[in-house]
């Protein structure tokens, strides 16, 4: 049984095709990421036992926002210390156990809704699941990276708009399983919960089948690396725990985190924003579709800017983000104030697009500077700078809204100035780009090194 | 033609795995579309 997933198994043999590898990943991403949309679940979970209305037994939104809140937090810290677990027994393996966690989490979760038990609820869906979501996060990035080295931000991209598009498929599915279960006595949720569960394991556990790593030597036919040096793309490999050694860890993990940290801050607040900037004129059903077209620009975004990121090269796809995201978010006010609500709806989609794309370009870039070696562990890593922005952006967002509204503000020009203040947190992601430089050789791994440290081997160099 | 075969072969599975997460992609992309033109109504 453990030799079924060991690396030797899955190293695939000549003239296997790489384009099989994209629809593994998303076999993974398109379901983990149903996680975004775990609010539709919210109102029927504060019905369980009045069903119809709920009671004061009933459990209270602000007890049900743990379980999202705690899905978020174990899903960075399993990426962070399941990332050097996933090197060493690839990626079957990791997205196997990806598989139980979010499946299981589901039954887990719905075994909670049945016995009504809050702790249960959190601990299957928020910390199995967020496990779960964590893994299967970074488990495909890395082989994804090893099989398109000629299309890296293209490549890692595929999958991570998948993460995007899951809540797209998670959404109008767990809405149609509940309305297809509830009666008089069921809000339908635990049933949903459990068909997600089983409809989830399944296909997580299809991409863990069908994912394979390309043999060490392995090159895409007629493919050699360019022979233009270009610094910021090293040929060299840094160990996970030598890259934490580094400036440029840090410098990525503070410009992850400063994108991110301004995109949740304006996300969390659009629909509300656009209802109090043009009252009126914009219905709580417009504004829920003004927050479904962002999310479709979310998703675009991050194939369509990590796929141009291999073009334009990866820092300065960072500068664009930086540069072209301040001026637009400085904009949104204006456009507000002038009521020009589509070039507002326009800026906004472009400003969502970026967020996406900041996501979807960073394994890249961790592979350009630190080699594709440890590329999934020092990505797991550094997705701490995701769980950090997912509680600071909204904390500063509502923050400095409502110290506005005290000063006596008015609500629709309230967000004028955390507009402001996003943007500068984008000018601050800017000087952190500007500073990333290429790692120094001494943290380079000598090839001996491959051999000797954790038992990790490159692909294909396994010991049999 | 034994390699013929298995190319066709691979290539038909390349396509349903394809089919497989675009198609439930496609649907979800669909419903969310339909939501947003309630932002041009």
């Amino acid at each position: 049984m453990a030799d079924f997933f060991r690396k030797s198994r899955i190293t695939a043999n000549a003239g296997f095709n790489r384009w099989l590898v994209p629809p593994a990943a998303l076999s993974v991403h398109l379901c983990i990421g149903q996680a975004y949309a775990f609010s539709v679940f919210n109102d029927p979970l504060t019905r369980v036992l009045g069903v119809s209305a709920p009671t004061a037994a009933d459990w209270k939104l602000t007890t049900l926002g743990w379980i999202f809140s705690l899905a978020i937090v174990f899903l960075g810290l399993s990426a962070a210390f399941g990332g050097k677990w996933l090197e060493k027994v690839g990626p079957r393996l990791t997205m196997f156990v990806a598989a139980c966690c979010f499946g299981g989490g589901f039954w887990v979760a719905a075994l909670g809704v049945y016995l009504h038990q809050i702790w249960l609820v959190y601990l299957g869906y928020g910390v199995i699941g967020g496990i779960g979501l964590g893994l299967g996060y970074v488990s495909p990035v890395s082989t994804l990276i090893k099989w398109f080295p000629d299309r890296r931000g293209m490549a890692t991209g595929m999958a991570i708009m998948g993460f995007g598009g899951g809540a797209m498929i998670g959404a109008p599915l767990s809405v149609l399983l509940m309305d297809a279960f509830k009666s008089a006595s069921s809000v339908g949720v635990m049933e949903a919960f459990l068909v997600m569960g089983g409809l989830y394991f399944v296909s997580m556990l299809i991409g863990a089948l069908t994912i394979r790593i390309p043999p060490a030597d392995w090159q895409p036919e007629g493919w050699t690396p360019p022979r233009v040096e270009n610094k910021m793309i090293s040929q060299n490999h840094v160990h996970i725990d030598q890259a934490l050694k580094t400036p440029q860890f840090y410098l990525l993990w503070l410009v992850l985190c400063l994108n991110v940290t301004a995109g949740i801050g304006v996300l969390g607040q659009a629909s509300v924003m656009i209802q109090e900037m043009f009252k009126g004129s914009v219905t709580p059903a417009a504004a829920a579709g003004f927050v479904g077209l962002l999310s479709l620009f979310n998703m675009g975004g991050r194939f369509f800017w990590s796929s141009a990121s291999d073009y334009l090269g990866r820092k300065n796809t960072y500068f664009v983000f930086f540069v072209v995201g301040a001026c637009l978010y400085a904009l949104v006010p204006s456009m507000g104030m002038i009521g020009n609500m589509a070039m507002f709806v326009l800026l906004y989609a472009v400003i969502m697009s970026m967020y996406g794309g900041g996501f979807a370009t960073i394994p890249a870039y961790l592979a350009d500077l630190f080699g594709t070696q440890y590329v999934g562990g020092i990505h797991g890593r550094l997705l701490t700078a995701w769980a950090t922005a997912g509680v600071l952006g909204p904390v500063l967002v509502n923050y400095i809204r409502e110290y506005q509204i005290a000063q006596g503000v008015a609500k629709a020009d309230a967000y004028n100035v955390t507009m402001y203040i996003m943007a500068g947190l984008l000018v601050l992601g800017f000087v952190c780009n500007v500073l990333i430089k290429p790692v120094h050789e001494k943290h380079h791994m000598k090839h001996d090194e491959f051999d000797e440290l954790d038992g990790i081997y490159p692909a294909g160099e396994e010991e049999a | 033609m034994e390699n013929g075969k298995q190319k066709s072969g691979s290539l038909v599975w390349l396509v349903l795995f394809w089919l497989y997460v675009t198609l439930p992609l496609l649907w979800g992309v669909a419903s969310t579309l339909k939501k947003a033109l309630a932002l041009f109504d």
